[in-house]
């Protein structure tokens, strides 16, 4: 029955895949395309050129917007890894009212649409001064990936015997000892999928980013494509240029890191 | 111990009580957005809430773009995993092609759409040989929340396929072979195996993507902007366009705190749903 079973399988699987590599074969095909070859999409152009991707780094600011994204990814990833396990020890471990209400109210956050908030949180950075500053986009992206963070780590750590805790209590380890010690040496596997997903909100984000960093110099790698696409509607192939430089690097790190993006995937989504 | 959870709650006050509660504030105002003088204007905002056309279609357009995805993505989502979960020669393939599209930025795949649906694109030049038949498929904003929907679903549906996956390898084989031997049949299987063991399995993937697709602003961004006019709006896109465009800060917190109830109510009218359903399939 199952041999059976695979032969209507491939037709099915490679016209999926068909469907969803297509995108990216139009994408490649218009970003090698000279301007004046008016030749339809679909065709790969005769005479490639590197004209697009040159002209795209140049005019749309690409390599400064790739730095700021990549300090502000960094900074963003390593902080909520730091905040989100050493707040989920205590959450993880007592069961009390106060640690019940932080989990609630950090689930809560998931929930919030950027949306409801977007107005009074742009007004308040601007109160303290974090608009154009990477400071500003790295508190906000953390305070809204926390929650993630600090729902993967309570349900890693709760998992984690508390015999352990009570032996290093015992050798007269107090409660940051233990979690150094003890605690923070397992949280390997569960850190992994942290950094990878709250590393890809980080790079991809855009609502936030677009309200905060809107000077030139300080745009992410988002918000200067969405600016050069703009400014360069007559010249579609060097925004597709541009596009394609923005979603490399993500493409080859999940292709390199496929199995952890998969793993992070599943256990941020099932308790 | 307890100190541990300071950073975090620290985080939490600056930058979502004291915005939400100035939210709530602003909501009550005329706030223009940067001048340091601005009036309570009562409740004023939330009765133009309620009878603005534009808010209603953004409204409209977000319970589509929400729920249409959400529906799109669990039915192909469980198929394509149905579909990929046994072994054979490229499985692996096909799971890394359908994933891939889940790391690229909604806001640049949101670009790369453009290429297919603009006047002169893929999607034209496949179909229509001249200019003159050629249909302008985001000048229409119905048409346009509809597209919008399927991208975000296609592109997306990779998450709940990876959900459902892992459903699928927590069921035990012997369940199946019990079954079998009783004599019955694949969609008796399905139904009476398959489905009621997958219930967390959907409970996830249903909630994923329901908050997922109901904060949609990117790809909206990217291709219409919310145009033709209003037709496109989501409620994101509206409170961006009522803040920045037309400068009126205080009806967009206005905007912006109406929809944080709705889909808070919609959501957990959909987790409660669906941990019953969960329960009484235990």
């Amino acid at each position: 029955m199952i041999k059976k079973n695979n032969i209507w399988r491939y037709p099915l699987v490679i016209l999926i895949s068909i469907i969803y590599l297509i995108p990216i074969y139009v994408l490649v095909g218009i970003s090698f395309k000279p301007q004046s070859d008016l030749s339809s999409y679909w065709k790969f152009p005769s005479s490639a050129t590197l004209h697009n991707f040159l002209y795209a780094i140049e005019k749309g600011h690409i390599f400064t917007s790739i730095k700021n994204s990549i300090i502000i990814t960094a900074f963003s990833i390593f902080l909520i890894v730091l905040i989100g396990a050493i707040t989920s020890y205590p959450l993880a471990r007592k069961n009390v009212k106060f640690t019940r209400f932080i989990r609630n109210f950090s689930l809560a956050i998931m929930m919030v649409p950027p949306l409801s908030i977007l107005v009074p949180l742009y007004a308040t950075l601007v109160d303290y001064h974090g608009i154009n500053q990477y400071w500003g986009l790295v508190v906000t992206l953390l305070t809204f990936e926390l929650p993630m963070s600090i729902f993967m780590f309570t349900n890693f750590i709760k998992a984690i015997p508390t015999a352990l805790d009570e032996a290093a209590q015992i050798d007269g380890a107090g409660p940051t000892r233990t979690f150094y010690q003890i605690i923070l040496p397992q949280l390997k596997p569960v850190t992994a999928s942290v950094i990878i997903l709250s590393g890809i909100h980080c790079w991809n984000d855009y609502q936030f980013s677009l309200y905060i960093m809107q000077k030139t110099s300080m745009k992410t790698i988002t918000v200067a494509i969405s600016s050069f696409f703009s400014q360069e509607s007559s010249n579609l192939n060097a925004a597709a240029a541009a596009a394609l430089i923005a979603i490399l690097p993500v493409v080859i790190v999940f292709l390199a890191l496929q199995q952890y993006f998969i793993k992070g995937m599943v256990d941020s989504a099932i308790k | 111990m307890y100190s541990f959870t300071i950073p975090a709650v620290i985080l939490f006050i600056m930058f979502v009580i004291i915005p939400f509660s100035r939210g709530i504030f602003l909501s009550f105002t005329n706030w223009n957005g940067y001048s340091k003088s601005y009036r309570i204007v009562g409740l004023s905002n939330f009765i133009r809430l309620f009878t603005d056309q534009n808010v209603r279609r953004a409204l409209i357009n977000t319970l589509i773009y929400g729920i249409g995805s959400t529906l799109l993505q669990n039915i192909f989502g469980l198929a394509f995993a149905i579909l990929l979960n046994k072994k054979f020669r490229g499985r692996d393939s096909a799971r890394t092609v359908i994933y891939l599209p889940v790391m690229i930025a909604p806001l640049l795949m949101g670009y790369i759409m453009y290429f297919f649906f603009t006047l002169d694109g893929a999607i034209n030049q496949l179909a229509f040989s001249t200019a003159k038949e050629s249909i302008d498929w985001l000048a229409n904003g119905k048409r346009g929340v509809v597209i919008m929907t399927l991208i975000n679903s296609w592109q997306f549906v990779g998450i709940s396929m990876v959900i459902y996956l892992a459903g699928l390898q927590g069921i035990p084989s012997m369940y199946y072979e019990a079954a079998s031997l009783d004599g019955v049949h694949r969609w008796g299987l399905f139904k009476n195996i398959t489905f009621p063991l997958l219930a967390p399995a959907i409970n996830s993937a249903v909630v994923i993507n329901l908050i997922g697709g109901l904060k949609l602003f990117d790809v909206i961004m990217a291709l219409t902007k919310g145009g033709p006019g209003y037709d496109s709006h989501s409620l994101s896109t509206l409170v961006n366009r009522t803040y920045f465009g037309s400068e009126n800060a205080g009806f967009a917190s206005a905007i912006g705190l109406v929809a944080f109830i709705l889909i808070m109510i919609l959501s957990f009218i959909t987790t409660n749903g669906l941990n019953r359903y969960q329960e009484n399939m235990k």
